[in-house]
């Protein structure tokens, strides 16, 4: 029986001796890592979703279709302030790494409000077209069109929540430039949900049924 | 304010813990102990660990129970056990225990306890979200099973619950609700798991384990992770809109309406198949660290090993529809899956011939851990093969839906996925227990079990292709299936023997223990790192982080080359192993919030389908929990740094880390 060689790759390992506790093997915290997986399995559930929704987009049962009742100028403006939220957002990380707590807190509260306002012009589009005669029950299209918005919808709601937790954090002064990373992985989330915003409003919106 | 967990291990000179102690003036701060409330408040990674074992193995004599219900009920013509309709439900559950109750959880259990081992970390990345994995499983398992209670019956509709059997007007008891909302719970707990572990893997790796260093295990089950985290969305997603179809009337999946049923049976697939590797990967790796021991050999192969593993986990996303060949999906479809199902058998058949390439030549030991291994791959062979016989679409348009089917599969998880954990379960007992299992129990256990599947299952072959369905609760007289079944039946009761064996050996060892020399630290002469500290493994591990200089460093510390190329042992195990007596390693404190947020969903689940009141407690609690674990130290101040001390009063408030460093 031969042995294998040994690996005694002492020169890759040199930099290893006397690492800091803190220090992570990627480099990256614990923490940022794993928003970013999460994000990678975010990924794969708005997939399903808006799979789900271009095989029923045409599906009306004979009654009305989603894509009847759109008003793409409306929801255009709602969607150019959920992306303007994302600016706030990285004006908000800037400010808190730089120790400016009070501008942090405005843009925390600014990128908050403008999730805030994307969140309320899809309920009033959400009522709106339910009196237009598309709703939940319709037909698949309508099922499918407002679960996905739907579940949109709540990722900023949530996002607006851990905005606020922020905010209410910096008030007490437990959220600093030392935890300014916390800012960050709740940008990185939040800028996801933005990123699908664009997908969502091409496929759906913008691209005729035919 | 996001539920982080920086640096949970250690903390850095001069670093204190900033927090308050009572965040919400509720809950004093459990420490860490040995009553049985500490298991509730663990989050230690190898509690966490034994806690998805041995429910996982209760629920595998669930499950078992279920099986045996089958075969009795189809062990003679005309049977009368179960009448069709509980039939339906037995079966349905049957799988669904197996599948999400059993194997899922008992590959949990070995990841949790031996991916930080082997890697070389006191613990995994997150310890409280792994702590809230579990009790989100456990959560959604009784769920689950009180669908028997509350529900009127269990889910009638199949382990893949198609629609539109899955609908109302085919399936109008509760059953069906609590297979969807409760695979959504336990999609949660994996899903947090399986970003734990990915974080645990890539980020908490000693100096010098690099990534292709790292021992086979904790890559197949890496892998395992990485599958996890992006099929559950899409399972979800299906679930999603099987809930909101039966609960709120939406449209998924009402062809009357204009939808789609093969919908369903897409994203169910698209999951389904992932979760076939995510089954079996974790068994690979298992077999990959036993035989290699057992061999005295290093594994044949170790790159082609990984990227065969990788090469799996990316293929496994291009063959789902070959579930589907009969839906009528269209002919370009099914020859460019029939294609892709062909491949996927390459990176399976290169394991294979290296599992066989390590043994060649090497210097054997058949222990019973060995026995269980080389059955896996020589079982999962046979299903392998008649896997491939599926991939010939006109074959399996003659074989769907009979028992064909129901014999590969079960070869495939069965025999590659359970008889792998078993062989795992006899490997590493000794280090996770101080003890062994007894090995002449052990061998009964192995042959009866052996013998068992084998009359299980290989007699279905024959009545699938003799045109026996799968699926319906019993037969006529005169078909020529009365013998296999039979056959079958007396099978499925010799492997009940068999894990009833098991069960005894497992008492049996822990009475004969302290009769016993104890095993040592390396009682295999074994390969990896959780090798060279003591059995059963210290609170915190290790000593101190070992620095990994190759593959198999645990075997390089014991063994090196002569001048004459002849292999040396140059250092005994007791001079290389650790000892586990280091003080004063910093940990990370237990914690109630994380069952705390687990009993919460299971009430929204309830609320969902019987009263939304109750659906609003329990996501009140569940925030609230949430709250209060994000404004919890992941270090709780008071908690003393050495916890082989006794632990200090409660409350007893001096948050003081400094100068208390190891």
């Amino acid at each position: 029986m031969s042995a294998e060689p040994l690996v005694a790759d002492h020169a890759h390992d040199v930099s290893d001796h006397g690492h800091d506790p803190h220090a992570t093997t990627t480099g990256l915290s614990h923490t940022k890592l794993a928003m970013w997986v999460f994000l990678g399995s975010e990924c794969l559930l708005f997939g399903g979703l808006i799979s789900t929704y271009l095989l029923y987009k045409t599906r009306g049962n004979g009654r009305t279709l989603p894509t009847d009742v759109f008003d793409i100028p409306f929801t255009s403006v709602s969607s150019f302030v959920l992306l303007m939220s994302s600016l706030t957002m990285v004006l908000a990380l800037s400010a808190v790494s730089r120790g400016e707590d009070e501008a942090g807190r405005t843009w925390l509260l600014a990128t908050a409000l403008l999730g805030g306002i994307f969140v309320g012009g899809q309920v009033y589009e959400f009522t709106s077209f339910v009196r237009e005669g598309v709703a939940f029950t319709t037909n698949p299209a309508s099922s499918a069109f407002f679960t996905l918005t739907g579940f949109h919808g709540v990722h900023v709601s949530l996002g607006i929540v851990m905005l606020m937790s922020l905010f209410v954090a910096s008030v007490k002064g437990k959220l600093t430039q030392r935890n300014a990373e916390t800012v960050e992985i709740v940008g990185l989330y939040w800028h996801f949900v933005d990123i699908v915003w664009i997908f969502i409003f091409t496929v759906i919106y913008l691209i005729p049924a035919d | 304010m996001a539920i982080t967990e920086k640096t949970p291990l250690e903390l850095g000179p001069g670093d204190t813990a900033r927090y308050a102690e009572r965040p919400l003036g509720v809950f004093t701060r459990p420490q860490e102990g040995r009553g049985w409330r500490d298991w509730l408040s663990t989050v230690d990674h190898k509690r966490i660990g034994i806690l998805y074992g041995a429910s996982a193995m209760f629920f595998f004599l669930v499950g078992g129970v279920e099986a045996l219900l089958i075969r009795l009920q189809l062990a003679a013509p005309e049977g009368s056990v179960l009448g069709a309709d509980v039939y339906n439900q037995v079966y349905t559950m049957h799988g669904v225990t197996m599948v999400f109750l059993f194997i899922m959880p008992l590959a949990a259990a070995f990841a949790n306890y031996f991916i930080p081992l082997q890697i070389g970390a006191r613990d995994v990345a997150f310890p409280r979200l792994n702590a809230l994995s579990y009790w989100i499983w456990l959560s959604g398992a009784i769920f689950l099973n009180t669908s028997w209670i509350v529900g009127g019956g269990g889910a009638d509709c199949g382990w893949f619950c198609y629609s539109t059997n899955s609908g109302v007007a085919f399936s109008p008891s509760h059953g069906v609700d609590f297979y969807a909302i409760g695979l959504q719970i336990l999609g949660i707990a994996s899903l947090v798991s399986s970003v734990n572990l990915i974080v645990t893997c890539l980020n908490m790796r000693a100096p010098g384990m690099t990534l292709m260093r790292m021992p086979v295990l904790t890559w197949m089950l890496l892998i395992t992770q990485f599958l996890l985290l992006f099929a559950l969305p899409v399972i979800t997603v299906a679930l999603f809109l099987l809930m909101f179809d039966r609960l709120f009337d939406a449209q998924f999946f009402n062809p009357d309406a204009g939808a789609d049923p093969l919908l369903w049976q897409h994203l169910f697939w698209i999951f389904g198949h992932p979760e076939v590797y995510i089954i079996i990967l974790p068994a690979f790796g298992v077999v990959s660290e036993i035989i290699p021991t057992f061999s005295r050999k290093p594994l044949f192969g170790y790159e082609f090993m990984v990227f065969s593993g990788i090469a799996i986990g990316f293929m496994g996303w291009g063959v789902w529809a070959h579930h589907m060949f009969v839906s009528g999906m269209g002919p370009i479809s099914v020859a460019a899956f029939s294609l892709s199902t062909m491949f996927i058998a390459v990176p399976t058949g290169v394991k294979v011939l290296n599992w066989l390439a390590t043994m060649w030549g090497g210097k054997l030991r058949f222990t019973v851990a060995m026995k269980f291994a080389v059955a896996t791959v020589a079982m999962f062979t046979i299903g392998g093969l008649s896997g491939v016989t599926h991939s010939v679409a006109p074959a399996d348009t003659q074989q769907t839906d009979t028992y064909y089917i129901v014999a590969h599969f079960h070869y495939v998880i069965f025999g590659g996925g359970v008889l792998g954990l078993f062989a795992g379960l006899y490997f590493w007992w000794p280090k996770v227990w101080g003890h062994f299992l007894n090995e002449r129990l052990g061998n009964w256990n192995f042959w009866i079990m052996l013998v068992g599947f084998n009359l299980t299952f290989g007699p279905m072959h024959i009545l699938g292709l003799q045109g026996m369905s799968r699926r319906i609760d019993t037969y006529a007289r005169g078909y020529g299936f009365e013998f296999w079944n039979m056959a079958a039946t007396v099978g499925s009761l010799l492997i009940a023997v068999s894990v009833l064996i098991f069960m005894w050996n497992v008492v049996k060892s822990k009475r004969d223990a302290p009769h016993l020399p104890p095993p040592g630290p390396d009682p295999w002469d074994a390969r990896s790192l959780e090798w060279s500290i003591p059995s059963p493994v210290p609170t915190h591990n290790f000593d101190t982080v070992p620095q990994v200089h190759g593959r198999d460093e645990w075997w390089h510390s014991k063994y090196a080359e002569n001048d004459e190329g002849q292999v040396v042992r140059v250092a005994t195990t007791e001079e290389a192993a650790q000892t586990g007596e280091a003080t004063g390693v910093h940990l990370p404190s237990p914690s109630f919030w994380p069952l705390a947020v687990a009993v919460g969903l299971p009430l929204i689940g309830y609320g969902l389908i019987f009263n939304l009141w109750l659906a609003l407690v329990g996501a009140l609690l569940t925030i609230a929990s949430l709250y209060s674990w994000a404004m919890e130290p992941v270090d709780d101040p008071d908690a003393a740094h050495d916890h082989h001390e006794e632990h200090h009063e409660a409350g007893d408030a001096e948050p003081d880390d400094e100068g208390d460093q190891p």
